[in-house]
């Protein structure tokens, strides 16, 4: 069985602040880290590995820092990793990202059984890119899964609902997003940080992977960013002192009753 | 650089790394002059560009030395963008009833119709759902597109964006607008694929610009930190997903009616199996649709104290959800967890009970209507954004709470 | 800010690393909890064990990661102890209790024993400490008398780390009461062997995830071949396993200390009175300037004397005994002192700081009270002395 996971790096927008006197973005100091439910789906791959001896192929679409992620990767338990990197990516919506990645995985050697993602980035949060890698590939595609078995050659999974799930089976191969639920992302061991540390990384370039010019990049986007703007502030509110707690609870429903929240 | 999005004028970068500050997206770095082949220069750097650019444009408009642009570039094989009209919704249904966000669709929708002055359908996937889409009418649709087929009674990705792409391509709507849901989320991209279309998620404003009438979909990235207004200037339709109450509905009209045409579905051969639906988490734990959230994070010291956070949600009936921190601790279930890595929520209410207000906190809740937090560090930036603050103790305040509302 | 240039290997500096990691990541969540449930880290230990750490040490051929320095152990538990000495002393312990197999093992032992241990599936505790024996080794009660193949064991080990939990114990018995401390020996005892069993476990002022419990052996029979070395080596034993031992008691005051310095400098830089951070207050600056200059010194020193042990040298009681007591005087000093930088809601168990300094004092019993250790290095400074004359 061979597992592809495409990952993302994305920088730690939990560490991002805005500078209050531009109210810019400040980016300075920020990790780039791998996307935090990619390492979800990352982790998936590696527990078939374990327990249906698969195979862990990590892809991912980036500039070459984005290395250090597919080492980490390398590091977790991947058995191979590939880097798309071209600057003719540059500028890709999800539209093209979606066929760079697609087009990567057409030029693997050994055809994946499962490719898996993240259920989304948390730098753009679109979920788009799962399900249109898997519309170029032609695969079905199942979205914020929670369990995942393998069974002969089907998957079994879970899919989260707003109120609920459902048990799916779906044939290999097939395209799954992963969700934080499903487990909790192993820290690499020191023999494999040692391995990764060395590891030549393979990168592929838009030409490698025999994709069409007109597809890739800003020409190949149909979406453009045309204006990028810091929201506006929200200033705070009205305080309460807490140091009479029965006085405190009496005035906060006061103003809640006023406001027709209650 | 020549494929770069980006252009970075040699002759102006004095390389004072302004623009790889503001880059969200670390696209920009120094590199000395010497490794290319640049005329001489007083100044040692230049910024340079790399993969990572999404052609926001951000370093463009921090620049103060006109030295950055973003390339215009011909954009090949686009759509004959005349051959577009109207305005779609996905009236999309679960176990036979529309869900909420498809009136908010609806109201968005008629707005823009008007504005382009055409027309507005809904479309309606669904199993004997004839009477459904005669009432979608009331809501402001000119024309409800219906398939009914037993074979769309539950949600398929396979069907519902097969059937939807040959929809589009029988129809060629200009714009077509989706709910953020988990079923929206999952097919609404497959569909755009096949129609060779942009596609923006999570809007949270559309707009129609004066002069081209395109659709200006504004939303946030970067969990929040930014805002980015995107356009599809040469594919038809303009797709976009927006969660579910963040546009207003409208109430609806009786009198108004319209005209339902049936279409046959695209059936694939269905790869996908349903073996079992099981609809387990109630009121309590369904954050997107609550309309109070009580929350709790590292304040609460450990997992037994959310007791005392169910029950003042008892008394609000509202749903219980915790930061980052509490569910890393293991203190409840990751399903319940309010933030970037959790899920996004836009209650009327959001009560934040021992939450400091990390970023990716903020970037689940701020846009909730009214925000109340209780914390005893004064200084806590989630006080920054609350209508309304308590700083003081969670385990007393937050019980008197519940008291005073029991006793109201 | 530069660094102090400890000359670390590329390896030293992946192991803190990946540690420091694990400790932000695994072990501050949930370390309050721990410490009020008294709850052992057992599943944070067995992910130590999967990222090659238990057995960071232990020879590769027994499925170890073989590292070559003891300072990489060392950092490893450096890392660990700036968050939590409760879960680094039941990491350490786990080292402690297979140091005597490793040092004194035969091959047969070392190959059945080492390989669960280094992957974490296994977990090992050190037994010498009795009611009436702790600093005075000498003194213990606990006898093996060798019965055909085997050893009866008789006694009560009291106050042992990972007690309990661990499933292979190395314990110090007398085999010979006339020769006194030279008439002890080391065996290994497994987790369900007959006649062992576990007494109460302790209520403790600080380390309360670590679990302390007694070990009672009643007639309980271990094979011969479960001795280490020959009998009569015990005493050897257990003072060579001191003599590494020491330094990683001190490495956990190194890194308390740091913990705390961490806490106190972070909180006196946002912590505002009277209009501006405490920070900003010069007798508060002393305060944070003499905590950092204990830390720095105890890591050197500390750093060193791994060092001087990774050169196999004999007779270096006195420099372990030295760093031992220094990095955990100056443990017990940081963490008070951050309490105190702190304030009020120093005392308070929201803030970690009061753990902290209830988890320090141990430093300074455990291993050798800090007396044992001035003894140790008086009298070796006295032969010394004597010998060069």
């Amino acid at each position: 069985m061979h597992v592809v996971v495409c990952i993302k790096q994305v920088p730690d927008t939990g560490d991002v602040k805005i500078n209050p006197e531009t109210n810019t973005l400040i980016r300075e100091g920020v990790e780039s880290i791998i996307n935090p439910f990619d390492e979800n789906a990352l982790e998936a791959a590696l527990v078939l590995k374990e327990t249906s001896g698969a195979t862990v192929t990590v892809m991912t679409m980036g500039p070459p820092q984005a290395e250090s992620a597919l080492r980490e990767c390398m590091a977790r338990g991947a058995d191979d990793v590939i880097l798309l990197s071209d600057r003719a990516f540059a500028g890709s919506d999800t539209w093209a990202t979606s066929y760079a990645l697609a087009q990567g995985i057409r030029t693997l050697e050994q055809k994946p059984d499962i490719i898996l993602f993240g259920k989304q980035a948390i730098d753009g949060d679109t979920a788009q890119v799962g399900p249109g890698v898997a519309e170029f590939l032609d695969l079905p595609v199942i979205t914020y899964v929670r369990k995942l078995e393998v069974e002969g050659e089907t998957v079994q999974v879970e899919r989260v609902f707003e109120d609920g799930y459902e048990k799916m089976e779906a044939p290999m191969p097939v395209v799954l997003t992963i969700l934080k639920e499903m487990n909790v992302p192993r820290m690499a061991s020191l023999r494999g940080r040692m391995k990764a540390k060395k590891a030549e990384i393979k990168t592929w370039t838009a030409e490698h992977i025999k994709a069409d010019p007109k597809e890739i990049g800003l020409q190949g986007s149909p979406t453009k960013v045309v204006r990028i703007f810091t929201p506006p502030k929200k200033t705070g509110g009205v305080r309460i002192d807490g140091s009479h707690p029965l006085e405190a609870a009496r005035a906060l429903v006061e103003k809640l009753k006023e406001q027709k929240v209650v | 650089m020549q494929d770069a999005p980006l252009i970075i004028y040699a002759d102006k970068c004095t390389g004072c790394s302004l623009c790889l500050k503001v880059c969200p997206f670390a696209a920009l770095t120094l590199e000395p002059r010497a490794n290319f082949d640049l005329p001489e220069s007083r100044f040692k750097n230049i910024a340079v560009v790399n993969e990572a650019c999404t052609a926001c444009g951000a370093c463009v408009e921090a620049c103060k030395f006109e030295a950055m642009a973003i390339r215009e570039i011909e954009r090949t094989g686009g759509d004959d963008l005349t051959a577009y009209k109207g305005v779609w919704a996905f009236a999309e249904q679960r176990d036979g009833e529309i869900q909420d966000v498809v009136y908010e669709l609806l109201s968005k929708g008629r707005e823009l119709a008007d504005k382009l002055q055409t027309e507005l359908a809904a479309v309606l996937f669904g199993s004997h759902m004839k009477e459904k889409a005669a009432e979608l009418t009331h809501w402001g649709a000119d024309k409800v597109y219906l398939v009914d087929d037993p074979a769309l009674a539950e949600y398929s990705t396979d069907n519902y964006s097969s059937t939807m792409a040959d929809l589009i391509e029988k129809y060629k709507p200009e714009v077509v607008l989706a709910g953020a849901t988990s079923i929206g989320r999952a097919f609404i991209p497959r569909v755009a694929i096949k129609a060779k279309t942009g596609l923006t998620a999570d809007c949270t404003s559309l707009e129609i610009d004066d002069e081209q009438k395109m659709l200006l979909q504004t939303r946030p990235a970067f969990g929040g930190n930014i805002m980015a207004t995107i356009i599809c200037p040469n594919h038809r339709p303009q797709m976009a997903t927006v969660r579910h109450k963040v546009l207003k509905k409208a109430s609806p009209d009786a009198s108004r009616s319209g005209e339902v045409i049936e279409e046959a579905p695209t059936l694939t051969q269905a790869r996908t199996k349903i073996i079992e639906v099981l609809h387990e988490m109630g009121n309590t734990v369904n954050l997107a649709e609550a309309d109070i959230i009580v929350s709790g994070g590292r304040g609460l010291g450990g997992p037994e104290n959310f007791k005392m956070l169910e029950e003042l949600a008892k008394e609000l009936g509202a749903a219980v959800g915790a930061s980052r921190a509490a569910v890393d601790a293991d203190w409840i279930p990751a399903y319940h967890q309010v933030g970037q890595t959790g899920k996004t929520v836009c209650p009327k209410l959001y009560i934040a009970c021992g939450i400091s207000g990390a970023i990716q906190h903020l970037a689940g809740m701020s846009s909730s209507d009214t925000i109340i937090a209780i914390n005893k560090d004064p200084d806590a930036p989630i006080f920054d954004i609350a209508d309304i603050g308590i700083v003081g103790d969670i385990f007393e305040i937050v019980p008197m709470i519940t008291k005073c509302l029991r006793d109201r | 800010m530069a660094q102090m240039d400890y000359g670390l290997t590329e390896t030293q500096i992946e192991i803190r690393d990946m540690v420091r990691e694990f400790a932000q990541d695994r072990v501050k969540p949930v370390r309050a909890e721990l410490d009020e449930k008294e709850e052992f880290p057992r599943e944070l230990l067995n992910e130590l064990g999967r990222m090659d750490l238990m057995g960071l040490y232990i020879p590769e051929e027994y499925g170890g990661f073989g590292a070559e320095s003891m300072l990489d152990f060392v950092l490893a538990v450096e890392e660990l102890s700036r968050v939590c000495i409760g879960v680094s002393v039941s990491y350490a312990a786990n080292a402690l209790g297979a140091d005597p197999i490793l040092i004194g093992g035969s091959d047969e032992q070392k190959k059945k024993y080492l390989p669960p241990l280094a992957s974490g599936e296994k977990l090992a505790a050190f037994a010498l400490t009795e009611p009436n024996a702790g600093s005075d080794a000498g003194g213990i009660q606990t006898t093996a008398v060798k019965k055909g193949d085997k050893y009866i064991l008789n006694g009560t080990k009291q106050w042992i780390t990972n007690g309990g939990e661990a499933d292979t114990y190395t314990i110090m018995a007398v085999t010979d009461k006339s020769k006194g401390a030279r008439g002890t020996s080391f065996f290994i005892v497994e987790k369900g062997m007959p006649g062992f069993s576990f007494g109460k476990k302790e209520k403790k002022l600080g380390i309360r995830a670590s679990a302390t419990r007694e070990l009672i052996f009643e007639d309980c029979e271990v094979p011969a071949e479960n001795i280490i070395g020959r009998e009569g080596m015990g005493f050897i034993l257990g003072m060579k396993t001191f003599d590494v031992s020491r330094p990683g008691i001190a490495i956990q005051g190194v890194g308390l200390a740091q913990g705390a310095l961490d806490e106190a400098v972070t909180y006196a830089r946002t912590r505002h009175q009277f209009g501006r951070p405490v920070a900003a207050n010069q007798g508060l600056q002393w305060m944070l300037a003499e905590m950092a200059v204990k830390v720095e010194t105890a890591r050197a020193l500390t750093y060193a004397v791994c060092r001087t042990l990774d050169k196999g040298l004999k007779d270096v009681s006195k420099l372990s005994a030295m760093c031992k007591l220094y990095a955990t005087d100056a443990a017990m000093s940081v963490t008070t002192d951050a309490v105190q930088v702190l304030g009020g809601y120093g005392y308070m168990r929201e803030y970690p700081v009061e753990k902290m300094m209830r988890d320090a004092k141990i430093l300074q019993i455990y291993e050798g009270t800090n007396q044992i250790q001035r003894e140790v290095i008086g009298l070796s400074l006295i032969k010394e002395y004597a010998s060069v004359k």
